[in-house]
């Protein structure tokens, strides 16, 4: 029990936050979305890590959360960059439209 | 001094260096004369050494340590030199004879564009002879082996562009590889068997192995020594070898390479004295060799050729010696041989360079008066070698013979049945050479001239010492002390002195004697007073003399069972293994990952929606199958 929550429930949820953010990156063709997708899976991976860390008292599991916040800040960096890039090159960023890498 | 010994390989070592790495920027004469000085330096301290081993009476085996050279676990080889009676007279043999042909071969190869080749070349052999002979143990001794076989190939192939010389030279190479397999399996087995392969540490313990092991290893080092020193059946290549300048053949065809085997042997006599049944097939073996080379040597007409199974010839008369206990009387025959054999190919060589390369008997004849120094010295080096009386050849083969005598009369009677045909042909080859009337050209006739100075003089010492060589071993039964055997008496393991009475030694010696004599005279009547000739034409000759001047057709019986067969189990593996099976292997692999491929490339579509999609695919599998099973 946590704050009179079963952990059951914070399973769930982060299991509905995770599944939500596979498909927003599988269905959609804006990396922004995708990218916020990409976002939404790994805080539903975080809230699984702090509920945890919560229940067996235990700190690494935040410290662990706190790398993969800063991971992903780097990450959004680079990736923004990036997506900046495509847009001046296609003036979109639908990314069905990069696919010259093929074959 | 005798510390000092690791010089004497390294002087010719030097001279291989320089004139390998500047003989084209330095004139003929200075990498002539650097070749030759080299040698000359390797001589003067072997005979410092060996005047040092001979004042030392209480010690006869030195052992001087160079480095460590293999050291892994059970296996440790250091890298020593061993100074002993053999070992340093061998020495003498090498770096004294291999000085004067060098001299010789400053005259000899004087116009060859060459030169320096040739040098470097004949430098890196005395090198590696010495190596061979120094040597502690058995590796280094192969590893000499090895050397002198592969120098021995490049100077028979020196004149690169024939390819009749090359493929002497191949046929040398190949001939001694059949051998060098014996001997390394014998080293093999030796450390196997005694855990080491240092002379001093094999030797003895040597007793302490079984006979059947002991045979093996005699007959496996036997086999070696076969291809080294040109025995049947491995004999082949020695007459081609002859492919290569004369004084190559001299040097290294006949007084010292080809005498490597007696040379092993003797070093390894403690295995042949303990084994009755190898020892028997080193004499048959050495008896047979010495009586077939000699017949083929009665029909030859390339002087050089003559020469050649003469050396055969020789060598088997030694390696019968050996079979028969004999270490040291076979060991003299090598001194007395490298003297007057190197003196007729030498002369041979001098004949040739008179004569604008020819070197068929049937054209020449009438040379004595316009090659009036060469004629003499051939003429002693003909003698010698027939046994002539208090000549050096005379002692020594009559030692080989009356230990044989003891040993067997069969052996022996085929022993001097051969020594009488050495006799014949050899004064065959003098006669035709040097007496009637001159058979070649006019060209030729108006170019004879005797040879310089520096050929000469080599031969001319070498004459000197094929006179005087028997008296290093003059025999017991005369009264007088034979030097060699004393010399050599402390490194055989099993002594064999000669037990016969006097009156028989008497008797042997006279019938060896007269037998030459008469063998002499022989060739007199038939060469000079009635003037027989060789048949011009090759193809008129018929029966035996057709047969022995095809050399019994050897080479063609060893290309039919051999060559022949081997090249067809080649083409068939080619035909079949190489092109359908190995090649049907390469190319499947190749065509079967095209074919994949060309499959697979087509889910490589380039959205990045689906390689999502397949990678999430991926994970849902890859957890399924790890946590549901």
């Amino acid at each position: 029990m946590l704050n009179g929550i079963p952990i059951n429930f914070y399973i769930m949820l982060s299991a509905v936050l995770f599944i939500i953010g596979v498909i927003g990156v599988m269905a959609r063709r804006n990396a922004i979305i995708i990218f916020m997708c990409i976002e939404l899976m790994l805080n539903a991976v975080n809230l699984l890590l702090v509920a945890f860390s919560t229940l067996h008292n235990d700190a690494s599991g935040q410290v662990f959360v706190f790398f993969i916040m800063a991971v992903a800040a780097a990450e959004v960096a680079v990736g923004l960059a990036i997506l900046s890039m495509v847009y001046r090159n296609f003036k979109s960023i639908d990314i069905d439209l990069l696919s010259r890498l093929k074959n | 001094m005798i510390k000092l010994v690791a010089l004497i390989p390294l002087f010719p070592l030097l001279g291989f260096i320089i004139n390998g790495f500047f003989g084209k920027k330095i004139s003929k004469n200075a990498s002539g004369w650097i070749a030759s000085f080299s040698v000359f330096a390797s001589f003067v301290v072997s005979v410092l050494i060996f005047i040092e081993l001979k004042g030392n009476h209480d010690m006869n085996s030195h052992i001087v340590p160079l480095f460590s050279w293999i050291n892994s676990d059970t296996l440790k080889i250091p890298f020593e030199f061993l100074v002993d009676p053999l070992s340093s007279w061998f020495l003498l043999i090498i770096t004294g004879i291999g000085f004067l042909i060098h001299i010789y071969s400053m005259g000899y190869m004087h116009d060859d564009e060459g030169f320096a080749r040739f040098f470097t070349y004949l430098n890196l052999f005395v090198f590696f002879m010495l190596l061979l002979v120094l040597g502690n143990n058995y590796l280094i001794m192969f590893v000499g082996w090895e050397g002198v076989g592969l120098c021995s190939y490049l100077l028979i192939g020196f004149w690169f562009k024939n390819t009749a010389y090359n493929n002497a030279a191949k046929k040398a190479f190949i001939m001694n590889r059949v051998g060098d397999l014996g001997f390394l399996l014998g080293i093999i087995l030796i450390f196997i068997t005694f855990g080491s392969v240092s002379f001093n540490d094999v030797f003895a313990i040597a007793s302490s192995g079984n006979n059947a092991t002991v045979t093996a290893i005699a007959l496996l080092l036997f086999i070696g020594a076969m291809g080294k020193s040109a025995q049947l059946p491995l004999y082949t290549w020695l007459p081609d070898a002859m492919a290569g300048p004369t004084p190559v053949s001299a040097l290294i065809h006949a007084a010292t390479m080809v005498t490597a085997g007696i040379y092993m042997i003797v070093r390894s006599n403690v295995f042949y004295s303990m084994s009755e049944e190898a020892s028997q097939v080193v004499a048959i073996v050495g008896v047979a060799t010495a009586l077939f080379a000699a017949t083929i040597g009665l029909f030859q007409n390339d002087i050089k050729k003559v020469l050649a199974y003469s050396t055969v010839s020789q060598l088997g008369l030694m390696f019968l010696g050996l079979g028969v206990g004999a270490y040291s009387s076979s060991v003299f025959h090598v001194t007395t041989h490298a003297f007057f054999k190197a003196l007729l190919f030498l002369g041979a060589g001098s004949v040739i360079h008179a004569m604008g390369g020819e070197q068929d008997m049937r054209k020449m004849g009438g040379l004595w008066k316009h090659l009036p120094i060469t004629g003499k010295v051939m003429a002693i080096g003909t003698l010698a070698i027939s046994g002539f009386p208090l000549l050096s050849g005379f002692f020594s083969k009559d030692e080989i013979l009356a230990h044989t005598y003891e040993h067997s009369q069969t052996l022996w009677f085929f022993g001097q049945i051969a020594s009488i045909l050495t006799a014949f042909y050899m004064f065959r080859l003098f006669f035709l050479t040097f007496f009637g009337k001159f058979r070649g050209t006019h060209e030729q006739e108006h170019h004879l001239h005797e040879s310089p100075a520096s050929m000469t003089i080599p031969l001319i010492v070498l004459a000197i010492l094929s006179v005087f060589g028997g008296l290093l071993g003059l025999p017991e039964f005369w009264g007088t002390s034979n030097w060699f055997h004393h010399h050599l008496d402390p490194i055989i393991a099993h002594k064999n002195p000669i037990i016969l009475s006097h009156t028989k030694e008497w008797t042997l010696m006279i019938i060896a004697t007269l037998a030459a004599l008469a063998t002499i005279f022989f060739a007199y009547m038939v060469y000079i007073k009635n003037k027989v000739l060789p048949e011009a034409n090759d193809a008129k000759l018929t029966g035996v003399k057709k047969l022995i001047y095809n050399k019994y057709y050897v080479d063609e019986i060893y290309d039919a069972l051999i060559r022949k067969p081997l090249d067809v189990i080649a083409i068939a593996f080619y035909k079949f293994m190489d092109l359908q099976f190995v090649d049907g292997i390469v190319n499947g692999v190749g065509s079967a990952v095209n074919g994949v491929s060309s499959v697979v490339k087509k889910g490589q579509t380039g959205h990045i929606g689906f390689y999502i999609f397949g990678m999430v695919l991926g994970i849902i599998a890859i957890l399924f199958f790890t946590f549901i099973k």
